[in-house]
């Protein structure tokens, strides 16, 4: 062992390159689980070998060449029928060395493998941990650590999503037109749950959850310069960025919760604001539309206000109108209620709610009750207030999220005036 | 999403299950076992342990001075926690399918026990954007 670790900018380096070694082992020799096992070797032997012998002058073809060379022993060991096919699998490439495979390198390779990772036939859980293997290069250690589960477990997770793909005879190409919106608007939701999964409380041991949400933005930019021309991708790199500027001033000192009209607005980080104002603009005057590009947007309009009763509600219920139009996600009509609320008062509010108390996707969700609550006290009925922010306190499953409903309900009971609710 | 499933037994369960043949448990366990085994080949295993028994057991109170008051287990408890399970699933229903293998481990004779194992979800949930 060598006390010599790599410095962060050849860490960088590797992780950036990872994706792009892995496409082209994996189009070579057409086998995704042992190409991803050589890559993940390569990357090792890089970690060990770059700090003690400097970077090679061509690092991407130094990690094909060792990846290939694992893959040809890898293929080597598998018997005789399989040899016949690495032998020449080998003539054709390998024995050709490393520059033959690496001038057949194009960015293509980086987003087949992203569209493989993402693929349907996954349960969003693997398709999470694959891409963050896959294409973020990022350890199994340290995804296991971030997803809060033993590295064993997070590995069988890895490995049974490759066998997933492989099983399903998943071919190492990219999506036909006809598959194209279906499976980036797959990618995406996977490139959103990572986001999501990193974007929570920063308090305590969650803390390198954060990372996840820097990966996820880093993925989706590498995805937006791959397809630039895509709306949606820009919408989602927007809508992150607008997201994520708020995270410092979104949680307290001691991870409580910190609603957008409470928060400080000079935490917000007005680089990010800037960047995902720009991608969304440039989108938008493509003449483009969709789900992440209208979330961006209402975004955009709540991180320009420099006060909170500076918002532009009226612009922001316009967008929920046409949010609503292309989407029949209950979490939009409940977010289009507080809009209406916000312009037309909250009864209007109200009474767009009671049609989601018929609606089984969100009828005992805890975020129904969250926003009635917020609406009742709006509208002065106190006790009602109380009644629905205790009843999404017994529904949430987010910790800071329940204590931050207790005490919305305990600051209305201790103000109100008798009779008191107990 | 996570969940934690608690298997619960009655005192009278922990008695009786000294009396076991060596077969019956020898079948439980095989079957607990290859829960486990299951679990960690699908991705969705955590953490589970075994508790020691209830006679072990203490119910500890702070005193006035801040210090422990042990006492023993109250011999009017119906239930005992045994033991419990952590998984990882992407669904309630497939926690539930779960717990139910694990209430349907065999007991004396190879009948199912049907153990009641209850289900909670840990608190991971992601908090949302408050208005």
């Amino acid at each position: 062992m060598t006390d010599e670790v790599l410095d962060a900018t050849s860490e960088h380096l590797l992780r950036e390159l990872a994706p792009q070694v892995l496409g082209t082992v994996i189009r070579r020799f057409h086998d995704f689980a042992a190409a991803e096992d050589a890559v993940q070797e390569a990357l090792v032997a890089a970690a060990t070998q770059w700090p003690r012998e400097g970077v090679p002058d061509n690092p991407r073809g130094w990690l094909i060449q060792v990846a290939a060379r694992r893959m040809t022993d890898f293929l080597r060991s598998e018997g005789a029928r399989r040899r016949r096919e690495a032998e020449a699998v080998i003539q054709s490439s390998y024995l050709a060395p490393s520059a033959d495979l690496e001038h057949e390198l194009d960015q293509d390779d980086t987003l087949t493998l992203v569209f493989m990772c993402c693929h349907p036939s996954l349960t969003p859980s693997s398709a999470v941990a694959l891409t963050l293997r896959a294409v973020g290069g990022l350890t199994t250690a340290e995804i296991a650590k971030a997803c809060l589960v033993p590295e064993a477990t997070m590995a069988q997770r890895i490995s049974r999503a490759k066998n997933t793909i492989k099983a399903s005879g998943v071919p190492f190409r990219l999506p036909t037109s006809q598959e194209r919106t279906q499976r980036l608007r797959a990618v995406l939701h996977v490139l959103y749950l990572i986001f999501n999964e990193g974007y929570t409380s920063s308090g305590g041991p969650h803390l390198q959850r954060l990372e996840l949400s820097r990966e996820a933005i880093r993925l989706t930019r590498c995805v937006h310069i791959l397809l630039p021309e895509d709306g949606e991708v820009a919408g989602l790199l927007a809508l992150m960025l607008l997201t994520d500027a708020r995270r410092l001033a979104r949680t307290g000192p001691d991870g409580e919760l910190i609603p957008l009209t409470k928060q400080d607005r000079t935490l917000w980080d007005q680089a990010e604001i800037s960047e995902g104002v720009a991608l969304l603009t440039a989108a938008l005057s493509n003449g483009s539309i969709g789900l992440y590009q209208l979330q961006a947007a209402i975004a955009a309009v709540h991180d320009e206000a420099v006060r909170a009763e500076d918002t532009d509600w009226p612009q922001i219920l316009a967008l929920y109108e046409l949010l609503k139009r292309i989407s029949d996600n209950p979490m939009v009509i409940l977010n289009h209620a507080i809009a209406a609320a916000m312009v037309h008062g909250p009864s209007k509010g109200l009474e767009l709610l009671i049609t989601l108390d018929s609606d089984t996707r969100i009828a005992n969700h805890h975020r129904l009750d969250a926003v009635r609550a917020h609406l009742l006290e709006m509208a002065g009925d106190h006790q009602a207030a109380i009644t629905h922010y205790r009843i999404a306190a017994s529904r949430t499953t987010s910790i800071p999220e329940r204590n931050y409903l207790i005490t919305q309900a305990a600051r209305l009971n201790e103000s109100a005036p008798s009779p008191r609710t107990n | 999403m996570k969940y934690i499933l608690l298997m619960a037994a009655p005192k009278a369960g922990f008695d009786t299950y000294r009396a076991w043949s060596e077969k019956d448990v020898q079948a439980h366990f095989a079957v607990l076992k290859d829960i486990n085994k299951e679990l960690s080949e699908s991705g969705e295993f955590v953490a589970t342990e075994g508790l020691a028994w209830p006679e072990q057991a203490k119910v500890v109170r702070a005193g006035k001075d801040g210090a422990p008051i042990t006492d023993g287990m109250f011999p009017e408890a119906k239930e005992f926690l045994a033991g419990y399970w952590i998984v990882d699933v992407d669904s309630p229903e497939r926690a539930y399918e779960v717990a139910a293998r694990i209430s349907g481990a065999p007991g004396p004779g190879g009948v199912p026990l049907s153990m009641p194992i209850e289900v909670r979800q840990i608190m991971t949930g992601k908090p949302d954007e408050l208005p």
